[in-house]
């Protein structure tokens, strides 16, 4: 048995209050107020909820957490936890459970206060006997050496990783929600403080406090519901390692399984798509996910984005939102990632709207370049 | 199978540090080199011989790192010449000079009362 092309679809989103949050505000308030902010979007209520899913680094029993807050007896739950791609995840195994009548409205959640309680404190690290003794900034290290890599074996510049921030910045300045507010050169990426070679600061995402929700329905109830349904052509999730020692090749990510399986059961190719949502916790990660999931040839991302590529007027729209570099990041991103990509197919992004929005590939990428996991949405026309 | 109410993979790697070797084991079923050290190979096989490695390896990737307040720190990964790569770092030269493609070798750190001791490289001279 697999999973069926556009058999359900999301039927509400939101983020919680995004940004810098009030003192003594928890994970789970985040969760909750984008819970409620999402079920007002489709116009649905918390007792209608029957599936949970959520995962939180400040949160181990996630699933429970959100159910003892909210009041809710779900029939079915789902905590997996593999970073910042949980949530596309999340959604392929709410595919599974509505599919399968395990539950019928389903919500994923998420939340996060990293930059209220510090990183440190928001995610603390696992000791690792083979790497915690040299010291890796991690996961900004490991990142960073696979750009390293990227550069040696096919000739990456510097100057195109900060195109990938500068077309994130311009993103962002056409999102009222984004975090970062004032224009970004290629000088002032390569300039900014040095953090792991070869990346500055702006390289890196944001560090913020959020969360988000998204609530998943059958196809056929979505379209009684408040929104346009937003169907879920395609799913693939793949995970390919843990530390950063044991990536088998640091140019070469597992997005290289995740999107061709979700190509096939879309019944898609790259061409088709009209927006994308990647990952983007460094500048590394978009030429890395362009190239793997099929947009360009293996080694080309570098000259792919170049020239304002994948900013607004570019050849390709990539990360509508601003991204986790210039609107958002809570830690984990995988769900705001989805989103946006939800926005785009209903048409609702307003100044940083894609025309024609019809297919749109949210891509999430957890740990360090670890899980892969690809989910393609279409508007009606698609079905 | 190794019994683990005896000897662990790990307590093992570090007798052989205390040495001053860069212990690493061999599936023999396949003639893999496996690292992380472990009590059941990759895929499954439990015919597991540990091996100490020559200590000759190359520079497969290699960041520096700028702890706000220290001197720069070099990290790298290291591919070893018997099949199996590492992380470590490259010690006695400027961490920014530090490339893809350098031939190190291997030299035991000391540790500390916490810390037991751990594999670092020097620079071995020339490039692959």
């Amino acid at each position: 048995m697999s999973l069926k092309r556009g058999s359900i679809a999301v039927a509400g989103v939101a983020e919680s209050d995004l940004g810098q949050v009030a003192p003594h505000t928890s994970p789970i308030d985040l969760m909750a107020q984008a819970s409620l902010r999402a079920l007002d979007d489709c116009g649905l209520k918390v007792s209608d909820v029957d599936g949970v899913l959520a995962a939180a680094t400040q949160a181990r029993y996630a699933p429970g957490q959100i159910c003892e807050y909210l009041g809710i007896k779900p029939k079915y739950f789902d905590g997996t936890m593999i970073g910042g791609s949980s949530f596309m995840t999340h959604v392929a195994h709410a595919q599974a459970a509505i599919e399968t009548g395990m539950c019928e409205v389903a919500l994923i959640a998420y939340g996060s206060t990293q930059r209220t309680v510090s990183r440190a404190a928001a995610s603390p690290r696992e000791y690792n006997p083979f790497e915690t003794q040299y010291r890796p900034l991690l996961p900004i290290s490991a990142y960073a050496m696979a750009a390293a890599r990227h550069m040696h074996e096919y000739g990456t510049t510097r100057e195109q990783l900060a195109e990938v921030a500068v077309a994130a910045r311009q993103w962002a300045l056409l999102n009222p929600k984004a975090w970062e507010k004032e224009p970004l050169t290629i000088e002032q990426v390569i300039k900014a403080r040095m953090v792991s070679h070869p990346f500055t600061v702006r390289d890196c995402c944001l560090v913020l406090d959020g969360g988000g929700a998204m609530i998943l329905v059958s196809a056929k109830r979505a379209k009684t519901l408040k929104k346009p349904p937003v169907y879920v052509l395609g799913v693939g999730e793949t995970m390919s390692h843990v530390s950063i020692s044991n990536m088998p090749d640091l140019t070469v990510s597992a997005a290289s399984e995740s999107g061709p399986k979700a190509f096939r059961m879309a019944r898609l190719k790259p061409a088709d798509v009209d927006m994308l949502s990647l990952y983007d916790a460094f500048t590394i990660n978009p030429i890395l996910f362009l190239e793997d999931l099929g947009f360009c040839p293996k080694g080309e991302g570098g000259r792919f984005v170049s020239g304002g590529a994948i900013a607004p007027g570019g050849k390709l729209a990539v990360n509508t939102s601003g991204g986790g570099l210039s609107y958002c990041h809570p830690g984990m991103y995988g769900l705001l990632v989805m989103i946006e990509a939800v926005r785009q197919v209903r048409g609702e992004c307003g100044k940083r709207q894609v025309k024609d929005c019809e297919v749109a590939l949210a891509h999430g990428n957890g740990g360090v370049l670890s899980t892969q996991c690809t989910v393609i949405f279409g508007s009606d026309k698609t079905l | 199978m190794v019994d683990l109410t005896k000897a662990s993979p790990l307590g093992t790697y570090y007798e052989h540090c205390k040495r001053g070797e860069l212990a690493y084991q061999v599936n023999r079923d396949d003639g893999n080199a496996v690292f992380f050290p472990r009590a059941v190979a990759p895929g499954g096989g439990t015919n597991l011989e540990w091996r100490v490695s020559k200590g000759l390896g190359t520079v497969y990737s290699t960041t520096v790192v700028y702890y706000r307040n220290e001197p720069p720190l070099n990290v790298a990964l290291i591919d070893l010449d018997e099949g199996f790569r590492l992380m470590s770092r490259i010690e006695d030269i400027d961490p920014t000079h530090v490339k893809i493609g350098m031939r190190v070798k291997v030299r035991m750190h000391p540790g500390d009362e916490k810390q037991p001791p751990y594999p670092v490289f020097t620079s071995a001279g020339g490039a692959k």
